[in-house]
């Protein structure tokens, strides 16, 4: 933002030129680091996963006999989930220190929080008639219902797939309070939730976050933290309002992101993209063979 | 006088050939020729009018340039001569026809069979009948030099014989010709090839081990060591405890009641390319094989992680078929001694999983989610499973593609780039 008192000529390339946006905090450090725990594991865990799944296919032979075969593909994808685990464990003390021992507001209900509401069902449904053309774009606060879809799932999916995963592992412990059939259902469910997990991250999730037209290529906030001010009008606009409604301006403003995070951050995540969308098409060649 | 005769043996052979020579013959001119020969004959040798001895022989064969009218070599080493197998005998044991010196210029094949009569009537019922193709000397060696089995200068030593086989069955020109496989180089990468080219094991098993000698047959043939059903008694002459856990097996079983569609050894084993069974290559191959007969057992196998991770290599312990159900006396499950029998699935299962108990042996190795009535729980967990896949993925499909064609449109229509500097 071009500050006011500022006299001196502005002489850094990377610095905003006059009249430039302002940039607000959308995702804190510690939520940044979280996504780069969560995209990074998740990308071994299907990377992983997928040669298992799809055992018999040509290209998870190959790929076995690359790494090192069936035992290091096994050890990548147990120690990925260790990883996933612990961050998913840290998330949860999170929310319930913040929300239960802070009583920090707007974590379980209201606005901010990520527990859905009913202006989210229907924000979905005003989201499709506009889509067909039935009427004005709904207006969206802090999270949107397709973004608290994707946690949702994502929080879903780490207990069904975390726990059947650890059901495998150790098998035999879990057996003392899991009827037989159990055992086999695990790998069923497992395997099914896995492939939900990727296919609905790799094609759902990029298009809705990353690849549709507003956002193309890349929807930055997740890597910088920030956004512009336009950007954060014309995306939520209701979030937008409320925050100079009760004049907390001030406290959500950043610095712009500087050069080299924007161009580490379009690296890092056109090749967590690339790899997304070569094991989605792995996993739709080898499913429907 | 005998030695005497003997240095000058080329003068001899040169004035023969002449006098016999068609062209210049003439009855008449015979007489006098033969008085002189027969002189010659009478004066320089005490034995004249018997057969010549070896030396006789040595002293034009013994010359190593020797050869004969078409060029082929018809030099003898006497010195190795001596030490073969037939060093004993004298040349015209063998070369019978032969009983003048000099001899006519052809004499008659040597027929092996004139002492050899059980081996040559043995070969005579063999694939290997065929005189002109497969005389005796082409597994035995040069005529001359043919020495006893256990001499490792034999071509038939055991540590020689794949190499001596392999002359015609390690030829793929040979294999192409008789429709054969070509073993060779099969068998000297197995188990047993492996034993006796890397470790010299004499006792390791070689071509004749298993496919007999001068007795060798057709494997279609019931006579045959390697007819199907004969297998297993061939195999078991080295292996016998395997042959007699095999016979208790269902498979020994019905091969023994005439069921040829069972497997024998050499069904799983494979023939010649034997492996080592703990060898991963070996681990991968097996499975399918069993899959050929037990095709709805290795169909649900697949669906399991034993097999998802099998497949992979790399991880050769995952169970494979007879890791749970024994190798060589697959028994039925209602027998108390098979591995898979209820009593002994703890055990079974814990030779892996270290702690399994009664509970987690009701794990379905062979469990179909697709069966209803078999494992109804999996069944309505793997169709929960896809319903949510299939509605979930079909729903956002949905949502995307028409998100996708309303914001391109409005874009176009409000003629704006992107909603934002994506910062």
């Amino acid at each position: 933002m071009p500050d006011p008192q500022r006299t001196e000529p502005i002489t850094e390339a990377a610095a905003p030129a006059p009249g430039a946006s302002r940039y607000f905090v959308r995702f804190t450090r510690e939520q940044r680091y979280m996504h780069a725990v969560l995209f990074t594991t998740f990308l071994g865990l299907a990377a992983t996963g997928l040669p298992m799944r799809f055992s018999e296919s040509f290209w998870a032979r190959k790929f076995a006999a690359g790494v090192g075969g069936f035992g290091a593909i096994l050890f990548f994808h147990k120690l990925c989930a260790v990883v996933l685990s612990i961050a998913f464990l840290i998330h949860v003390k999170e929310v319930f220190q913040r929300g239960l021992l802070r009583r920090e507001k707007g974590i379980f209900w209201g606005p901010t929080s990520m527990v859905g509401n009913w202006k989210d069902v229907k924000d979905l449904l005003g989201h499709m008639r506009w889509f067909l053309g039935l009427g004005a774009k709904p207006q969206f606060e802090r999270y949107a219902y397709w973004e608290k879809f994707d946690y949702w799932a994502v929080f879903w999916g780490m207990i069904v797939i975390g726990f059947s995963g650890y059901a495998m592992w150790f098998a035999p412990f879990f057996a003392h309070f899991l009827p037989g059939w159990a055992l086999n259902a695990v790998l069923v469910i497992h395997s099914d939730e896995g492939l939900l997990a990727i296919l609905f991250i790799f094609s759902i999730h990029f298009v809705n976050t990353h690849l549709r037209p507003d956002t193309f290529p890349m929807d930055m906030v997740i890597f910088t933290g920030v956004e512009s001010e336009e950007e954060f009008q014309h995306k939520r606009p209701l979030e937008y309002q409320r925050m100079m409604k009760e004049g907390k301006t001030e406290s959500r403003l950043g610095i712009a992101p500087p050069l080299w995070l924007l161009n580490f951050s379009k690296v890092v995540g056109t090749i967590a993209v690339f790899i997304g969308l070569t094991l989605l098409v792995l996993t739709l060649t080898a499913y429907f063979h | 006088m005998a030695r005497l005769f003997a240095t000058r043996p080329f003068v001899i052979r040169r004035f023969a050939a002449r006098a016999f020579a068609p062209r210049q013959f003439a009855a008449r001119r015979l007489v006098p020729f033969a008085l002189v020969l027969l002189f010659l004959a009478w004066t320089s040798n005490a034995h004249a009018a018997q057969k010549p001895v070896d030396a006789d022989c040595l002293a034009c064969h013994g010359d190593a340039t020797m050869t004969d009218g078409a060029s082929h070599s018809i030099a003898v080493d006497g010195q190795k001569f001596s030490q073969s197998t037939h060093g004993s005998l004298e040349c015209t044991s063998c070369h019978a026809d032969i009983k003048t010196y000099p001899h006519p210029d052809k004499i008659a094949p040597v027929d092996c069979k004139t002492c050899h009569a059980d081996q040559a009537s043995s070969v005579s019922g063999s694939v290997h009948a065929s005189a002109s193709d497969h005389p005796c000397t082409s597994c035995h060696g040069v005529a001359h030099y043919i020495f006893p089995k256990d001499d490792p200068r034999s071509n038939v030593y055991p540590l020689n014989v794949p190499k001596t086989c392999g002359t015609c069955h390690g030829s793929p020109d040979l294999a192409k010709k008789h429709g054969l496989p070509n073993v060779y180089p099969l068998y000297m990468d197995s188990i047993h090839g492996f034993a006796l080219s890397k470790e010299g094991l004499l006792v390791a098993a070689n071509c004749q081990s298993c496919h007999g000698s001068h007795n060798i047959l057709s494997r279609t043939n019931p006579q045959s060591m390697t007819y199907k059903s004969n297998i297993p008694k061939t195999c078991g002459t080295c292996h016998a405890k395997i042959e007699a856990d095999y016979e208790q097996g269902v498979h020994g079983k019905a091969v023994a009641g005439g069921n040829l569609n069972a497997p024998v050894c050499s069904d799983c084993h494979t023939a010649h390319a034997i492996l080592q069974p703990t060898e991963s290559a070996f681990r991968m191959q097996s499975t399918p094989i069993c899959g050929n007969c037990h095709k709805d057992k290795f169909s649900t196998y697949r669906d399991t992680f034993h097999s998802q991770l099998g497949s992979l290599g790399g991880y050769v312990e995952t169970a494979r078929c007879w890791d749970c159900h024994g190798a060589h006396d697959v028994r039925p499950a209602s027998d108390p001694a098979s591995p898979v029998n209820k009593a002994n699935l703890v055990a079974t299962c814990g030779r892996c999983h270290a702690g399994a108990n009664l509970s987690f042996v009701q794990y379905q190795p062979h469990a179909n989610a697709r069966d209803r009535k078999l494992s109804p729980g999996l069944y309505y967990v793997r169709l929960f499973m896809n319903l949510l896949l299939a509605s979930t993925l079909t729903f956002f499909l949905i949502h995307t593609i028409l998100w996708l064609i309303r914001s391109r449109y409005s874009q176009v229509k409000n003629k704006s780039a992107n909603g934002g500097k994506n910062a």
